[in-house]
């Protein structure tokens, strides 16, 4: 099937779980997904290929509401007929019997979206040779080193629908490869991303990782405590998950759960934080779970806080249109953060650390978790190179190191000492991305080295 | 369905491959959310297909499709060999799989009560109604939630095997949010994800969620100003058997998976400490130690028949006396190890690879009980239920928090404490350990989201466990 007819089979199918359900109730609400497509990924460790895995994609889920009683059901495999009459039955057993959702808000009217389309062809169509002849170029800059991690290539069509009238398709590509160098004591990591895989240069990521591996190789510890940090882009990808599932949803924000205080000057002021699905490097659909169209807004403008992000439920419940940030299922924040874009500042990576005069080098943050939303205090541990910096150079490299800090603290007024030119895609699934710089930050708090 | 598996492995060993197997799978999960006082999800899946995984030489393919057809089941097939070809662009060293026995079997996990039977009203009423009940006795926030799933797969090799198997597992969470000025404090039941089994709906009717609701509420509410745990360098740490789940999965269960020990998971859910060469005399805990992996614990939620590779489910030995003895494995990574394959190996669905992941990792019993470490313990912390988890690559730094700790001061429990947190170095404080719960106090923990692998997949694990006291342990690090 091609990307074209997929998209045209998907509105077929989409319209006719519509008529499915109309033959069933004329008053039924309903919206319809179709998802199809292909995700491959091809794993290497011990520089080998050691795990090399593509599925085809074929899913439609159907949402329903019978005066007010609501039910959802999803099917991956085989679109034929019987079973999407299985579907539609099933979902309407299951509103039948279901409480009535005083809070349930409707399926989308039409609305046009963003005619953005992050596709590109070729990747579409790669070959697992393709994804391999990247893993070969990785491994062997790796020059002797041990290697390991993913290529990547996903294309995801998305045909929508509404008895409402919505009727909205899109579709995009992503490549991506992450890849590590390892010597005996250190690891070190480049990422690339990309809605083209012509993008993505297996021989210069893996040069970048090993020559991080070797300047990290040979750590020594350092005493706990609060340094000034610069943290690379996929370190401030990490924080601005976390600052935005627990501040700017709709849900969080209602339940006064959120640690945001609107229209005031939390942040600092060099911190932009944009959703635009048309932003340059940026991935996806223009479109949520539920239709709605991407808004385009500045969620933080020069550190302040101005936007709550919404899907319909909460849009209703606070009087607003949503924002198209509908995740589809039960979702413990009640939205997903999508298409985001942390504002670039104008020096690059060097340039800040160049700026520090004592401080570390962090890679990559690894396996961070909340303590308390409302203070947005995180732990976590460093991961795939972190370095002490000294008079803007590298002194020596560090053993990793476990951090407890707020989130918000570290980003609040005068803490943000710059702000990188270095914009790198990080995508999660089909559904959202986030393209940020590296942060220069006033004080980081280490809590202990992670080997004790 | 057995019969596309069998042409999917065919059309795998026509194009080239030297083993193939497949499953052909029909699986559907059903979750329910209500919050505060009302059902805001009732979602169904249904998923079919078949996943085929062909090995060349030593490298790997897998190709799977959304379908149920023999022509759709020959084409992935064909495409698995096609895709460990390329594999071969970089290969590995030369690769002869554990042996494993071919067998043709069935297997069904033992229900009382279909969970799928219970009526959809009756399941949505008793959410609706714990909610309700957490918002009056003072929470902010009550969410309550139950899932049921049922798989039905069709395992065919190119060495013999067929094996149907038929898993039905089950279970429910709730948990309390109160909201106070600076923070926001919860209080979760059973445990912070649930409690969850290859059980029928008993399991959900044994937890008694109407009974608890109004206490974890209050509990949440008085949190907010409770005392914050203290920071010391080194107190007693007494741990609930919820929280010891937590502490088995995260320190004990990942760091012996045996694909991570060999590197395969370097540049994404890590690597672990252990090495292989001191597998059988290196001392990883105290010698109350005793952890086994166990996929024949009867209703434990890391239960199974037979692994994704066909190997039938048994137990074995992790950590013996306090020395490392086992490890999680499956046909390729045991091989290379040369071990025997543990049967460890499965996949969330049809279309995703096969890989290790616990079954029931979990402690087995001591001879002492809570009453008896609160009793021996002059000045500690009892801690219960997770809040978060934080821990290295390599499994060996941990940060964990819980929901609530209390004061132990003279052998008594005493004042509630709020954000408790420890931390440590996995072999230090499991060779802490000085008093373990008995068996009367022995809980199949049933944990239903543990991420690994890319593409990312959701595993079902057991963890029985007991409550503990350790030694000389830093609490209360603060951000």
């Amino acid at each position: 099937m091609t990307a074209r007819n997929a998209l045209a089979d998907g509105t077929a199918v989409a319209a006719s779980v519509l008529d499915l359900v109309r033959a069933r109730s004329a008053d039924a609400e309903a919206e319809v997904e179709v998802r199809s497509g292909e995700l491959a990924l091809t794993r290497f460790a011990n520089s080998f290929i050691h795990q090399n895995v593509a599925e085809d994609l074929s899913a439609v889920s159907v949402r329903l509401a019978l005066d007010g009683r609501v039910a959802a059901a999803r099917l991956d495999g085989p679109l034929e007929r019987e079973r999407l009459e299985q579907l539609v039955a099933g979902a309407f057993e299951a509103a039948t019997v279901s409480p009535v959702d005083p809070d349930w808000p409707g399926v989308a009217s039409p609305a046009a979206a963003a005619t953005v389309e992050h596709w590109d062809e070729a990747t579409a169509d790669a070959s697992p040779d393709e994804r391999a002849s990247q893993v070969a170029a990785f491994v062997a800059a790796g020059g002797g080193l041990e290697t390991a991690g993913s290529v990547s290539t996903q294309a995801v069509s998305v045909s929508f629908a509404t008895t409402a009238g919505q009727a909205i398709t899109g579709r995009t590509t992503i490549a991506a490869l992450t890849g590590i160098a390892r010597t005996p004591t250190s690891d070190g990591v480049a990422r690339q991303a990309s809605v083209a895989l012509a993008s993505i240069d297996g021989q210069d990521a893996g040069a970048l990782a090993t020559r991080k591996a070797r300047t990290a190789a040979d750590p020594t510890d350092i005493e706990p405590g609060r340094y000034p940090v610069v943290l690379e882009p996929s370190c401030v990808a990490n924080m601005l998950t976390f600052l935005q599932n627990h501040g700017f949803g709709g849900r969080v924000v209602e339940e006064h759960r959120s640690f945001v205080r609107f229209g005031e000057p939390q942040l600092d002021p060099a911190l932009t934080i944009r959703q635009d699905i048309e932003a340059p490097l940026m991935v996806g659909v223009p479109f949520d779970a539920e239709g709605m169209p991407r808004a385009t807004l500045d969620v933080v403008r020069d550190g302040v806080p101005l936007a709550t992000l919404h899907d319909r439920r909460s849009a209703r419940k606070a009087g607003v249109a949503s924002t198209g940030n509908a995740v589809e299922g039960p979702n413990s924040f009640g939205f997903v953060a999508a298409s985001t874009v942390l504002r670039a500042g104008e020096r690059d990576l060097d340039a800040l650390v160049g700026g520090l005069e004592r401080g570390i080098l962090v890679s990559d943050f690894w396996y961070t978790r909340v303590l308390d939303p409302r203070t947005l205090v995180v732990t976590g541990l460093t991961r795939n190179g972190v370095w002490l910096i000294e008079d803007g150079r590298v002194a020596r490299p560090l053993r990793n190191l476990r951090f407890t800090q707020s989130y918000a603290e570290a980003l609040a007024p005068s803490a943000v000492l710059g702000v990188g030119s270095d914009l790198a895609l990080f995508p999660e699934g089909h559904d959202s991305a986030q393209v940020v710089p590296s942060l220069h930050l006033a004080s980081w708090n280490f809590t202990g080295g992670a080997n004790g | 369905m057995d019969d596309l598996a069998a042409a999917a492995v065919e059309a795998a060993l026509a194009a080239g491959a030297a083993y193939a197997d497949a499953r052909a799978m029909e699986s559907r999960a059903e979750v329910i959310e209500a919050r505060n006082g009302v059902v805001e999800a009732v979602d169904r899946t249904e998923r079919i297909g078949i996943g085929v995984r062909a090995l060349i030489g030593s490298s790997w393919g897998f190709h799977a499709v959304p379908d149920a057809s023999v022509a759709a089941a020959r084409r992935a097939g064909a495409a698995a060999a096609a895709i460990a070809r390329a594999s071969a662009v970089v290969p590995g060293r030369p690769l002869e799989l554990a042996p494993v026995e071919p067998v043709v079997a069935t297997w069904s996990s033992p229900v009382e009560e279909d969970p799928w039977a219970v009526p959809l009203g009756e399941k949505a009423a008793l959410l609706e109604d714990v909610t309700a009940t957490m918002r009056a006795h003072g929470a902010d926030v009550g969410i309550a939630s139950s899932h049921a799933w049922e798989t039905r797969k069709w395992f065919v090799s190119s060495e013999g095997h067929r094996i149907e198997q038929h898993i039905r597992e089950c279970g429910a969470a709730m948990n309390a949010t109160a909201v106070g000025e600076g923070e926001t404090q919860r209080r979760s039941y059973p445990g912070i994800r649930g409690q969850y089994g290859t059980r029928g709906w008993e399991l959900v009717r044994g937890l008694d969620l109407p009974g608890n609701a109004a206490r974890i509420a209050e509990e949440a509410s008085a949190l907010l100003t409770a005392p914050a745990c203290p920071s010391l360098e080194a107190t007693d740490l007494i741990l609930g058997s919820e929280q010891m789940a937590l502490q088995i999965h995260e320190s004990v269960g990942h760091a012996v998976e045996l694909d991570r020990i060999l590197g395969w998971e370097a540049a994404y859910a890590g690597t672990s400490w252990l090495d292989l060469a001191q597998m059988g005399s290196m001392r990883f805990g105290s010698e109350l130690m005793q952890i086994t992996a166990d996929a024949t614990l009867e209703g434990a939620l890391g239960s199974f028949g037979f692994d994704d590779e066909g190997t039938p489910a048994h137990p074995v030995d992790i950590v013996r006396d306090g020395i490392w003895v086992g490890v999680l494995s499956g046909r390729d990574s045991a091989a290379l190890a040369g071990i025997p394959t543990g049967g460890a190996v499965r996949a969330d669905g049809f279309n995703r690879i096969p890989m290790v992941r616990m079954t029931n990792v979990g402690l087995l019993p001591g001879s002492d009980s809570l009453d008896a470490m609160i009793a021996a313990t002059d000045d500690g912390i009892l801690m219960d239920t997770n809040r978060s988890w934080s821990i290295d690559d390599r499994r060996l730094n941990f940060q964990f928090g819980c929901e609530i700790g209390w004061e132990i001061k003279g052998g008594q429990r005493g004042r509630m404490l709020r954000n408790p947190t420890y931390t440590g170095i996995s072999p230090r404080f499991w060779g802490s350990m000085d008093m373990l719960g008995n068996e009367r106090e022995w809980t199949f923990w049933g944990t239903p989201n543990c991420g690994k692998g890319q593409p990312l997949q959701v595993g079902h694990t057991g963890h029985p466990a007991v409550p503990a006291r350790f030694r000389g342990i830093r609490v209360g690090v603060r951000g």
